[in-house]
C-alpha cells in the first residue's frame, strides 16, 4: 500500500501496472457456478434444471421473455440451482454444474458474424462485450472505445492481452466494425503497449499511467477531449467501452467457433505479488486462490476487482465471473480501516478529487441523507467512484461507499418520481 | 463517535446461501466496499505532528518566563482534555481525547497566554475553547470558529488587563525590553517602536504571549506543516501577504504613525495565527480562491484593527470575524467536470 508521502503538500501518485505479468492457465475445476441475472418479471431460469446435462459453452438462458443468459463454461451435470441476492438488491439465479470428464463442445454458436448472434452468445464471455447498447433505441452509438488498460491498480488484464493477443484483437476489431456498421474504433493504451497496440488496426491513443486515468469517463477527458456530463451515461454520449479482452476473446470465438469461457484475472497475494491467471468462468475464488498457493485467514479481505474500487467479499464459495479482473488478498492489518468520524474539513479530498468535487461538502450531505441536495449542490453524479477521496480522507471516512449508496438512492427517488408523477 | 449515527452494514446486501459445504465457519472475512488502501493519514498523527511543530516556540517561552510558563502550557492542555471528556460523558459520545484535537486546542491556547494568567482564566478559556468553541456544535469539524481564538477573543473582552502584556509582565526583568511592541506602536506611533530591532523580535526577544513571540520557532514549525501538507499553505502565505501588503500601504501613507510591514509580521500574535490558528480545518474554506481571498481578508482586517482599531492586536477578531464569512466564501469553487448548469 502507498503511504502518504513525507511531504503531504504534494498530491498522492498512484501509478497503474503497465507491464503485465505472466499468464499461467489452470486445470478445470471440479465444479463451477455462474450467475445467471433474473430478468425483468422475476422468472427463475425455468429452462434449466437439476440434472440437466450441459456442455461447454453451451447457452443457459432463462426463462422465455428475458434475454439473459450465461455460458457453461464446462461439460457436466446441473447441480443445483438457487436463487441468490448480490450487491444492491440485484437478483440472480446460481446455476452449479458438476464437472463430467472431457469438454465436449455445444455447437449452437454460429460463426455468422451478426449483432444477433453477437448479442445471443457473446455477453458472456470474458469481459462482457456490452452488445446490448446497439439494440437500444435511445442511443445512438457513433464510436468504440477499447480499453488496453485496466481500471483499477495492480491488475493487468487488459495490458496482458494487448502485449499477447495482437492477433485475436485484430480479428476482434474487424468484426466488431462489421457487425456494428462503425468505423471509429480507438484503443487506449499506456506509453509501453503503443508498438502492439497499432497491429491491431484500431485508432490507437495513449492513456496516462497514473490513476485514475484509464476509468472510462477520464478517458473521455483526457483523450478524448469529450466531456459527458454528468446526468448522461457514456453511451449517451455517443461511446461504447469495450475491454481489450473482450475483443480479443471476440475475435478468438469467431476464429475457432468456440465460445471462449477462461477469463484472465490478475491475483495479488498478501505480500503484494501479483500473478495472472486463467480460469474457467465460475470456478470458486478458494479454487483459483489454492491454485496460486495463496492462502487466506479469518479476518482478511478477499476483494474482487482492485484495490481502489473493487468489492470486498464474504465467501470463497463466490465465483468468478466474466467481468472479475482480479482477486486481491489483503491482511487485516493492511486494510483501511474506517472510522465513523465526521468530516474535519481537512480539504485532502478536494484537492484530489478528478472531477473537483467539493468532497467535503458532498459527505454531510450524503451522512444527513440529503441526496436529491448531495446531487443539485455538491454534484453527486459527476463523481467517477475513483476513490481518491476515501484514500486519502483523514477522518477515514468511507467516502466513496457513502457516494455509491447515495447515488443508488438517488437513482430510486427519481424512478419513484418517474413512475408517480 | 456519534452513537446514532449508522454506517449501512454491507453484509446485508449479500444474503447469499451458503452452499452444500457451508462457507467455512473458521473464516470470516472482512466485507467492505472500496478503496481497501489508504494512505495512513489520521486526525490523531495530523494533531501530534501541530504539537511538535508548536514545541520549539513553547519551549523558547518556557525558557524565558520558567515556570509559571510551563504551569500555564500543561494546566491549559489538561483542562481542555478534561472539558473533552466531560462534554463527551455529558452529550454520551465515545471519548474522543484520543484524537489530540482537545490537546491542540489546550496547546495553542496556552501559547497566547502570558505567562501570569491565573489559574481560573485558563479553566475558563479553555472551557470556552471546548465547549463553546467546539462541543456544542457538535464536535471536531463542526466548530464553525477558531475555537482557541473564540475563548481569547471572549477573555480580552472579559478581562482586559490579563491580557495587558505590560502590566502582566511587570516582574520580569529579561535581556529585552519588556513592553508589548504593539502596545507601544499604539500609544506613540512608529516613534515607540525604534529600541525593537527586527531580527531581535524574529529571534523572541519581545514581551508577549509564552508561545507567541519567537518567530522563527513558530516559522520552523509553520514551514513543518505546510510541506507535511497538514496546514492549507495557501491560507498561510495569503494572511501574511495581506498582512505584509496592508501594513506597507499605511506605513507609505504615514510613516511616523504606522509602522511597516515586516513589523507587523513579528509582532503580536501574527506568526502563530498564521501558521496554527487561521489554518485551522474547520473554520477555514478549502477550495483556492476561498481560501486565498480568506487569507488575505485576515491579514487586511487585523493591519486595520491594530492601525485605526480599538484594539492592541486585532487577530482574534479579525480572524474569528472571517470564520463566519467562510461558509460563503467556500461557495466559490470550481465547476465540477460534467456539471451540467441548469438554466432555470
Ligand atoms: S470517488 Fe471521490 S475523488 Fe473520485 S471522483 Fe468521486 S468524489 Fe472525486
Ligand atoms: S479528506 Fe475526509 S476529513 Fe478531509 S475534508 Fe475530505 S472528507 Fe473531510
Amino acid at each position: 500500500m502507498t503511504k502518504r508521502p513525507f511531504l503531504g503538500v504534494v498530491k498522492p501518485r498512484l501509478y497503474y501496472n503497465v507491464v503485465p505479468d505472466e499468464v499461467e492457465e489452470l486445470p478445470a475445476p471440479k465444479k463451477v457456478t455462474l450467475l445467471l441475472k433474473n430478468g425483468r418479471n422475476g422468472g427463475v431460469a425455468d429452462a434449466v434444471k437439476v440434472g440437466d446435462s450441459v456442455k461447454t459453452g453451451q447457452r443457459l438462458g432463462v426463462s422465455a421473455g428475458s434475454s439473459e443468459y450465461v455460458i457453461s463454461s464446462i461439460t457436466g451435470t446441473i447441480s443445483g440451482v438457487a436463487p441468490y441476492v448480490g450487491v444492491f438488491g440485484q437478483v440472480f439465479t446460481a446455476i452449479t454444474i458438476d464437472a463430467g470428464g472431457q469438454d465436449t463442445w455445444d455447437d449452437g454458436f454460429s460463426k455468422e458474424a451478426s449483432l444477433d448472434v453477437a448479442q445471443r452468445f457473446l455477453e458472456y464471455i470474458p469481459g462482457c462485450p456490452p452488445f446490448a447498447v446497439f439494440s437500444d433505441t435511445g442511443k445512438t452509438i457513433r464510436s468504440i472505445v477499447i480499453n488496453g488498460m485496466d481500471q483499477d491498480l495492480s491488475l493487468t488484464v487488459n495490458q496482458c492481452v494487448v502485449q499477447n493477443e495482437a492477433e485475436n484483437l485484430k480479428r476482434g476489431v474487424q468484426i466488431l466494425k462489421k457487425i456494428t456498421g462503425l468505423d471509429r474504433v480507438i484503443m487506449v493504451v499506456p506509453e509501453n503497449l503503443v508498438q502492439q497496440a497499432s497491429t491491431t488496426g484500431a485508432e490507437v491513443k495513449r492513456v496516462g499511467n497514473r490513476y485514475p486515468e484509464s476509468l472510462p469517463r477520464m478517458i473521455m477527458k483526457n483523450v478524448l477531449g469529450q466531456v459527458v456530463s454528468a446526468g448522461e451515461t457514456i453511451e449517451e454520449a455517443g461511446t461504447v467501452f469495450f475491454s481489450a479482452e473482450a475483443v480479443a476473446a471476440i475475435g478468438k470465438a469467431f476464429e475457432s467457433g468456440q465460445l471462449p469461457v477462461s477469463k484472465m484475472l490478475t491475483v495479488a497475494g498478501k505480500d503484494g505479488k501479483t500473478k495472472n491467471v486463467k480460469v474457467r468462468i465460475g470456478s470458486s475464488l478458494g479454487d483459483v486462490l489454492r491454485s496460486c498457493q495463496t492462502v487466506t485467514h479469518d479476518r482478511d479481505r478477499l476483494i474482487l476487482g482492485g484495490p481502489m474500487t473493487g468489492l470486498a467479499t464474504y465467501s470463497e464459495d463466490l465465483p468468478v465471473g466474466p467481468d472479475t479482473d482480479g482477486i486481491v488478498v489483503q491482511g487485516e492489518a493492511d486494510s483501511a480501516q474506517v472510522t465513523d468520524y465526521p468530516c474535519i474539513n481537512c480539504g485532502e479530498c478536494v484537492r484530489v478529487c478528478p472531477v473537483k468535487i467539493p468532497v467535503n461538502m458532498l459527505v454531510r450531505f450524503l451522512e444527513a441523507r440529503l441526496y436529491e441536495d448531495a446531487n443539485q449542490l455538491y454534484d453527486l453524479n459527476c463523481c467517477v467512484e475513483c476513490g481518491l477521496c476515501s484514500y486519502v480522507c483523514t477522518s477515514r471516512i468511507p467516502v466513496l461507499h457513502y457516494i455509491k449508496l447515495g447515488k443508488y438512492e438517488l437513482s430510486l427517488i427519481e424512478t419513484s418520481e418517474a413512475v408517480n408523477g | 463517535m456519534g452513537k446514532e449515527k449508522k454506517l449501512v452494514v454491507p453484509h446485508a446486501l449479500f444474503p447469499w446461501q451458503p452452499g452444500k459445504e457451508g462457507n467455512k465457519a473458521e473464516k470470516r472475512f472482512i466485507v467492505a466496499y472500496g478503496p481497501h488502501w489508504h494512505d495512513g493519514g489520521k486526525i490523531s498523527t495530523k494533531n501530534y505532528n501541530i504539537v511538535v511543530a508548536a514545541l520549539p516556540a513553547v519551549l523558547m517561552g518556557i525558557s524565558q518566563y520558567g515556570a509559571p510558563a510551563l504551569g500555564v502550557i500543561a494546566l491549559s492542555m489538561a483542562c481542555a482534555m478534561v472539558w473533552e471528556f466531560v462534554m463527551n460523558v455529558v452529550m454520551g459520545r465515545s471519548v474522543s481525547i484520543g484524537d489530540g484535537s482537545a490537546m491542540v486546542t489546550g496547546l495553542l491556547f496556552g501559547m497566547l497566554l502570558p505567562a501570569t494568567a491565573p489559574w481560573w482564566v485558563v479553566l475558563l478559556g479553555t472551557f470556552a475553547a471546548i465547549v463553546i468553541g467546539k462541543q456544542i456544535f457538535g464536535g471536531i469539524g463542526f466548530n464553525p470558529l477558531n475555537p482557541p481564538l473564540l475563548a481569547l477573543a471572549m477573555l480580552v473582552i472579559s478581562f482586559d488587563g490579563i491580557f495587558d502584556f505590560n502590566e502582566a509582565l511587570l516582574n520580569y526583568d529579561l535581556d529585552f525590553a519588556m513592553t508589548y511592541p504593539l502596545a507601544n506602536l499604539k500609544a506613540f506611533g512608529t516613534a515607540g517602536i525604534g529600541e525593537f530591532g527586527l531580527g531581535a523580535l524574529f529571534m523572541g526577544k519581545q514581551a508577549g504571549a509564552i508561545g507567541s513571540t519567537f518567530g522563527l520557532g513558530l516559522t520552523i514549525g509553520g514551514i513543518y506543516l505546510l510541506l507535511r501538507g497538514y496546514i492549507r499553505w495557501e491560507i498561510s502565505l495569503s494572511f501574511l501577504a495581506g498582512i505584509f501588503i496592508t501594513a506597507l500601504l499605511f506605513n507609505m501613507a504615514d510613516s511616523a504613525k504606522y509602522a511597516g510591514p515586516a513589523f507587523h509580521l513579528v509582532t503580536g500574535y501574527t506568526l502563530i495565527a498564521a501558521f496554527f490558528l487561521i489554518p485551522e480545518d474547520s473554520s477555514s474554506p478549502v477550495n483556492f480562491i476561498p481560501m486565498l481571498i480568506f487569507g488575505v481578508l485576515a491579514g487586511v482586517m487585523t493591519v486595520l484593527i491594530r492601525n485605526i482599531g480599538a484594539y492592541v492586536d486585532g487577530i482574534p477578531f479579525s480572524i474569528l470575524l472571517l470564520n463566519l464569512a467562510n461558509p460563503l466564501l467556500d461557495k466559490i469553487r470550481p465547476k465540477a467536470i460534467g456539471k451540467v448548469v441548469e438554466n432555470a
